[in-house]
Parts: C-alpha cells; sequence; structure tokens
C-alpha cells in the first residue's frame, strides 16, 4: 500500500521538477537576447544576400536591435498567401517583410502595413527610381520602402542581328522581333506558362502604349473598369498571338516560364529574349561551367524591352521587393530603423553584385564595381526609369489569374475576341458572379 | 413447513423450469446478469472509444459546420471589414457557372470513372499474380507491387511531370516511334494529353492499393469451391465469372468505394503538372485556389462543402444501391 502511494508522489516530484528545469531553460533562452528586441525579417528566398544585411545591420544596430530571418516560399503567390493569412490573424511576428509589389495595395487597403514615418519615406525615397517608387505606393502615400527593383530588357544574340542588319542602339519594336526571328528561322524567348509572367507581358505591352489595364485602379471591386476591350488591348493580344500562332516560341510555349525562355534563348535557334536581368549571371555560370558554349557569352547583347508602337517609349515590367512593417507588430520604430539601414546605396549596390538584383536607388548604381559584373547596369537603370508596374488595386491577384486564363495557351490568343472576354471576365469575376 | 398443494407447485414450476431449459436460463438468473456485463462494457466501450469520438468530433465535424456557416458569407481575408451575409447566393453563383465549376466538377468525375475503372483491371490483375506466385517470391513480389503506393503523391506527380515535360522529359525521346509521340509534342499543353497524363500517374500510384483489397478478397474464397467448380469441368473464365468474383464482391465493392472517394479528391497531380491550365481543374484544385489563392474565404467554403456534399453522394450510393457492406468480416453488425 505504502508502495503505490509513493510511486505517483515520486511521479509528481519528478515531473514537478522537470516542469521547473523546462521553465528554466526557456527562460534561460529567452534571456539569452533578452534586453535586445528581435526583429523577424521575412524573406523571399535568395542567394543569401538578405540574411548577410541582416547581420550586418544587426552588427551597426550595435544592441538596438536583432534582426532575424524567416524565409517565405519559393513563388511570388505563395509568400503573398502566407504573408496576408499571417497579416489577417493578427500575426505580430510580422516586423518586416520582403513585398512583391504587385501584392502591396491588397495588404495596405485593409491596413495591415504599418505606416511609414514620414522622415523615414523622405531619407529612404530621395534618390529612388520613379518606376520603383511607383510601385511602392498605395492611395499615392508610401507604404512600403523600396529595396531592389527588377526590370526586364531585351535581350539578343548579336549574330542574328547582325544577320538582320538591325541597329540595336536605336529601339526596336515587336514587329522588329518577330520578324528577324522569322525571317531567320529562329525562336522568340518570351513566357507563356500560365502563371504570372503571363500578366506581366500584357501589362508591359498594354503599358508601352500608353495605357493602362485598369481605368479606375482604386475604385471598389463592383466598380472596377478595365481597358482591354480597346484598341490598344487588341494590339497587345495582336503581338501575343502572332507569337503563338506561328510556333515563335517552339513548341514548349505553353509551359515555359522565365528559366524555360533563357534556355531557349542560349540553344542553338535562340535570337530574342525579354527577360529579367538573372539571365546575365546564370549564363556566365554556365558558361563557366561548361554546360553552354564559351562563345555564348559574348554573343549576347541587351536593349531596351520593345516597343509597341514606333514612336512610344516602352514600359518595361516592374518587379522588386519593397519593405513593409506589420501594423501588428511590436517594433515598429526599431523595424523602420532596421529598414534604413538595410536599404542604405551602399547595401543595395552590395546585394546587386551580390546576388545579381538590381538597386531602386540611383545612387547605387554609380559604384564603378557594378561595370565589371553588370555591364548592362545603365540599361537597367533607364529601364526602372520608364518601368510600369502591374494593376496596383487590391484585387491584382483576381485580375492577374483572370489575364492568365484568356491569354494561355497563346496559340489560342485572338486579337479580336480574348481581349474582350477578359474583360467581361474580369468584371463578372469582381462582381461575385462567377468563378475564377 | 410446506403445505402439500405449495409443494406440488414448486415442484410443477421446477419441472417446467427444467423442460424449457436454456430458454428458461436466459430469462431469469442469468439474463440479469447479462445485462448487468452489456452495460458494463457498454460504459467502458465509451470511456475507451469516447475520448477518440470527440476528437473526430473536434477535428472534423466542427470544421464541416464552420465552412458551412463560413460559406453563407461574402468574406475576404484581406477584407475583414466587408463581411456580408449572403446566405445562399454563394452556393448560386457557383452552381450557375457552366465554364468552371461544372467544367472541373465534369473533369472530376471523368478521372473519378476512367483511373477506378483501369485499377479496377490492372488490380485484380495484380491480385491474381499475387495470389497464385510462387512462395519464394509472394514477399518480393508484393513489395515491388507496392512501392508506387508508397511514394508520395507529390513527390510522384513531380516525377511524372518532369518525364513528360517537353523541356526535360525523356517520354518524347524515347516514344518517338509511338504514332501520335514526337519531339514537338507537349504533353501539358493540351486537355487531351495533359488528361492523360494526370491519369496515368493517379493509376500509377494507386492500382497496388487496389490490388491489395482485392487480394484480402481474393484469399477469402474457399479453395473447395474453386475444386468443386474444377471437378465439375468450369473453364478458368467460367470458374471466374461464377465462383471467384461473385465470392469476392463485397472486396471490389469496398475497393471501387474507397478509390472512387479517393480519386474524388484528386488534387496534387493537377496542381503539380498543369495547375488547372489546358481545362484541366478539378474540384478540389478549384477550392484551393478559392480560399487560399483568391483568399475568398466566403464562395471558398461554399466550394469546399459542395465537394464534401458531392463525396457523401458518392458514398451514399455506393452503399444504398450497390449494397457496399463496409462491416463485412468485423464485428461490427454482430448485434444486428
Amino acid at each position: 500500500m505504502g508502495e503505490s502511494q509513493g510511486s505517483p508522489r515520486r511521479g509528481r516530484k519528478v515531473r514537478a521538477a522537470g516542469t521547473a528545469l523546462a521553465a528554466a531553460l526557456l527562460l534561460s533562452g529567452c534571456s539569452d537576447s533578452g534586453d535586445v528586441p528581435v526583429l523577424t525579417w521575412y524573406i523571399n528566398p535568395d542567394d543569401g544576400g538578405q540574411a548577410t544585411l541582416a547581420q550586418l545591420c544587426t552588427e551597426e544596430a550595435e544592441g538596438a536591435y536583432e534582426i532575424r530571418t524567416s524565409l517565405l516560399p519559393a513563388d511570388a503567390p505563395s509568400q503573398r498567401e502566407q504573408l496576408a493569412r499571417r497579416l489577417a490573424a493578427n500575426d505580430s511576428s510580422l516586423d518586416i517583410m520582403s513585398l512583391d509589389p504587385p501584392f502591396i495595395p491588397e495588404l495596405a487597403e485593409p491596413g495591415f502595413l504599418a505606416p511609414v514615418p514620414e522622415d523615414v519615406a523622405e531619407r529612404t525615397t530621395e534618390d529612388t527610381l520613379e518606376g520603383a517608387l511607383a510601385g511602392a505606393m498605395w492611395n499615392d502615400e508610401l507604404v512600403t520602402v523600396p529595396f531592389w527593383a527588377n526590370t526586364q530588357l531585351l535581350w539578343y544574340r548579336e549574330s542574328v542581328v547582325e544577320e538582320a542588319g538591325l541597329d540595336m542602339d536605336e529601339p526596336v519594336t515587336w514587329d522588329q522581333v518577330i520578324e528577324t526571328a522569322m525571317e531567320q528561322e529562329k525562336l522568340l524567348g518570351v513566357q507563356g506558362t500560365r502563371a504570372e509572367s503571363m500578366t506581366v507581358w500584357v501589362n508591359a505591352l498594354v503599358e508601352s502604349q500608353g495605357e493602362s489595364i485598369l481605368a479606375n485602379p482604386e475604385a471598389p471591386a463592383v466598380d472596377l473598369q478595365t481597358n482591354l476591350d480597346t484598341e490598344v488591348g487588341s494590339r497587345a493580344a495582336e503581338v501575343i498571338s502572332l507569337i503563338g500562332s506561328e510556333g515563335l516560341a517552339g513548341p514548349g510555349v505553353a509551359s515555359m516560364d522565365e528559366n524555360q525562355s533563357m534556355l531557349l534563348f542560349q540553344g542553338d535557334s535562340g535570337s530574342f529574349m525579354v527577360n529579367w536581368p538573372f539571365v546575365w549571371a546564370a549564363t556566365n555560370a554556365a558558361a563557366e561551367e561548361g554546360v553552354v558554349d564559351e562563345g555564348l557569352v559574348d554573343d549576347i547583347g541587351w536593349a531596351q524591352y520593345p516597343r509597341v508602337v514606333e514612336d512610344t517609349a516602352s514600359a518595361p515590367p516592374l518587379g522588386g521587393i519593397n519593405l513593409g512593417v506589420g501594423a501588428d507588430s511590436e517594433n515598429q520604430e526599431l523595424a523602420f530603423e532596421a529598414i534604413e539601414c538595410i536599404v542604405a546605396p551602399e547595401n543595395q549596390t552590395e546585394y546587386f553584385i551580390t546576388n545579381g538584383n538590381p538597386p531602386s536607388s540611383e545612387a547605387a548604381y554609380e559604384d564603378p564595381a557594378l561595370e565589371d559584373d553588370f555591364p548592362m547596369a545603365d540599361a537597367i537603370r533607364e529601364a526602372l526609369e520608364n518601368a510600369a508596374p502591374r494593376p496596383q488595386t487590391p484585387f491584382y491577384n483576381e485580375i492577374s489569374t483572370a489575364i492568365q486564363q484568356e491569354f494561355t495557351p497563346i496559340s489560342g490568343v485572338s486579337a479580336e475576341q480574348t481581349p474582350a472576354q477578359t474583360d467581361a471576365f474580369i468584371v463578372e469575376v469582381l462582381r461575385g458572379e462567377r468563378l475564377l | 413447513m410446506t403445505t402439500a398443494p405449495e409443494t406440488s407447485r414448486r415442484q410443477r414450476r421446477e419441472a417446467a423450469a427444467s423442460s424449457n431449459g436454456k430458454a428458461a436460463d436466459r430469462k431469469n438468473g442469468a439474463g440479469a446478469k447479462r445485462t448487468n456485463r452489456a452495460k458494463s462494457e457498454a460504459r467502458l466501450g465509451w470511456l475507451i472509444a469516447g475520448p477518440a469520438f470527440f476528437i473526430m468530433l473536434a477535428v472534423t465535424a466542427y470544421p464541416i459546420a464552420q465552412a458551412i456557416y463560413d460559406s453563407m458569407f461574402s468574406f475576404r481575408l484581406t477584407s475583414p471589414d466587408d463581411r456580408s451575409f449572403v446566405f445562399l447566393q454563394n452556393y448560386m453563383t457557383i452552381l450557375s457557372d457552366t465554364e468552371v465549376f461544372w467544367s472541373a466538377l465534369g473533369v472530376t468525375v471523368l478521372v473519378t470513372v476512367v483511373t477506378v475503372a483501369v485499377e479496377l483491371v490492372l488490380g485484380f490483375a495484380l491480385a491474381l499474380v499475387m495470389h497464385k506466385a510462387l512462395k519464394r517470391i509472394r514477399g518480393p513480389l508484393r513489395t515491388a507491387i507496392l512501392v508506387p503506393y508508397g511514394i508520395i503523391t507529390v513527390v510522384s506527380a513531380f516525377a511524372w511531370y518532369y518525364m513528360f515535360d517537353i523541356n526535360s522529359g525523356f517520354v518524347n525521346n524515347w516514344f518517338g516511334w509511338v504514332p501520335g509521340i514526337d519531339s514537338d509534342l507537349d504533353w501539358f499543353a493540351n486537355f487531351g494529353t495533359a488528361i492523360t497524363v494526370i491519369m496515368a500517374s493517379e493509376i500509377w500510384k494507386t492500382t497496388p492499393f487496389i490490388a491489395l483489397l482485392l487480394l484480402a478478397g481474393l484469399a477469402q474464397v474457399p479453395d473447395e469451391l474453386v475444386e468443386a467448380a474444377k471437378v465439375d469441368g468450369a473453364s478458368w473464365r467460367q470458374q471466374m465469372t461464377r465462383v471467384i468474383l461473385p465470392n469476392m464482391k463485397a472486396a471490389i465493392m469496398v475497393a471501387v468505394l474507397f478509390r472512387a472517394l479517393d480519386a474524388f479528391r484528386i488534387f496534387d497531380n493537377v496542381f503539380i503538372m498543369t495547375n488547372g491550365a489546358a481545362n484541366t481543374e478539378v474540384l478540389s484544385l478549384l477550392a484551393y485556389r478559392t480560399s487560399i489563392g483568391r483568399l475568398e474565404i466566403g464562395l471558398g467554403s461554399a466550394v469546399s462543402v459542395i465537394l464534401f456534399v458531392c463525396v457523401l453522394l458518392i458514398c451514399f450510393i455506393a452503399i444504398k444501391f450497390f449494397k457496399v457492406d463496409l462491416a463485412s468480416g468485423t464485428d461490427a453488425k454482430g448485434g444486428k
């Protein structure tokens, strides 16, 4: 009897001791950096550049704060989903977030982002390139801080343009690009897969004609008006349709993303390609490893994004990452302090050199070290000045998905029907009359 | 002291009791004991199964109820203040959408019917092979057949995707001699080819499951019946259709029901291979894209509820009309 009563008592003692030990361990774990506030920075995957910057700024802060990074999913839509869910659930761990520009209005509109203090806004956007600045705003207010910006260039094979007699110092049009590829029986590197890249392409074609996909981007869902069923939309669809119906992007265009179009461009039938600057570092690396022909790198040239209309400058796609602070973060002031450190021009230059992502700050391009690794840095800066963001609205995801569905596969795009169908589709979806 | 009439009454009673034998036993003392035992067994049953029952309620009934409740709102996660009660409006929007909803439902039904039918035939063939296989190789054979089922669906979906992808796949090169396949064939660009690859990967992965269930069914067919049929001069075909298959009906129906429910909820393969492009969208993908992708909690919940109702309907049809006996071989119907 005595034994049977004694056992549970001993068990309780052991459990109590265990709990105390666990609590002590936990507390000591917390007090490890207890005095220094920890800022969590949700980063998109890169080559380690953001983690390095986090460490650098932690050191610079000299104990004022510590930045720890937390990795988001690989693709932008999944990043958006995770951030939106966390923000909607009032997660206070979202101190700093790396945000893709098209998703900013959707998070800013419901008040998920902490307002950027005026002085921070002033200091961090002094010399931000125009395109990048436009992508950081919502309702004429700066809601995020530009960190790095991205844009597409027209990449070409010197051998192909030489044979075609094209002067690449002068702006070229989509018609010229298509014609050259057809004449020489070469393939074009475009992104025809049903993904975000399709919206990027359609938007750039519309913006390059001086128009936008949305007539009133700040309107509520039921009042949003689209601009595709116009001559501008029809012309955009015509370019895509021609490439699709002539098979100019190769047989695998329906599943061709940025990486696939780069591989096509690197091949023997490559001629032109619209793509982000990552292709330069990737091609150089492939040449070094012997995966592609050594002479390929010398055969690659770059120019501004092709024009749709001969006398209107192109508006290249805008990408990149901006930094936002969660509205429920308990360390908002410190977070903005940390952001100021992260986006300092010298850090942006370093990030460009090490990770290949172009700066949003004009001053960051002045570093002569850039010239060696990125001889096209000036072209990127110029493109970023003209770059146009994708439709900036809280309903971007719906609009983008509708465009992707209607404009893929590109062989089925019709200049007469697709723009009108897309317009009708978007409006019906936004009014809740049909599914997406 | 007892009087004579009393004695005779008792004697009569005893005589009657002994003639009634066991029946009387059950009615009197022994019966009362059993009732008490049954009660305590029932209590014990609840004590053991109760926590599991409540956990099941918490993890299945509660989310279902929440989804039904949410499906009656127009509610977007990124616009928490604009939540409004719309009653059945979401269902009306979904059911009136021929292009997206009915197309997704059609594709889902197509995948379910084709994969289950093909798997049933292949699975039965594999089960026969396993059943007849020599004892020495039976173990390795079963393991080999089970390998695809052991692979995580997402992994197998990626494997199939890379196999058929026009840029990285080998199928076009290896099978270029087959009419209709050449190096320019993009399997995921058209509905016909894309859905074929999706269904093939599904069949490859889950045929072992059906094969195992059917093998269990085959093992239950009494050998004497087959022997008797052989003695009577029945051909192989007659043995199959008259003896083996009728005796396996319960196992076959359970296999069909389980696989049909599984196939109806197909998600991973489509998500990885086409993400709904080329009209290959299925109901689960639609539910995912609406609630998780668009963050439209109301509309997405309504799609999920419809998916749930479809699954219930399949169960109902199978159990009611095809008389699938889920309790066969268990004690669950012992009390009936």
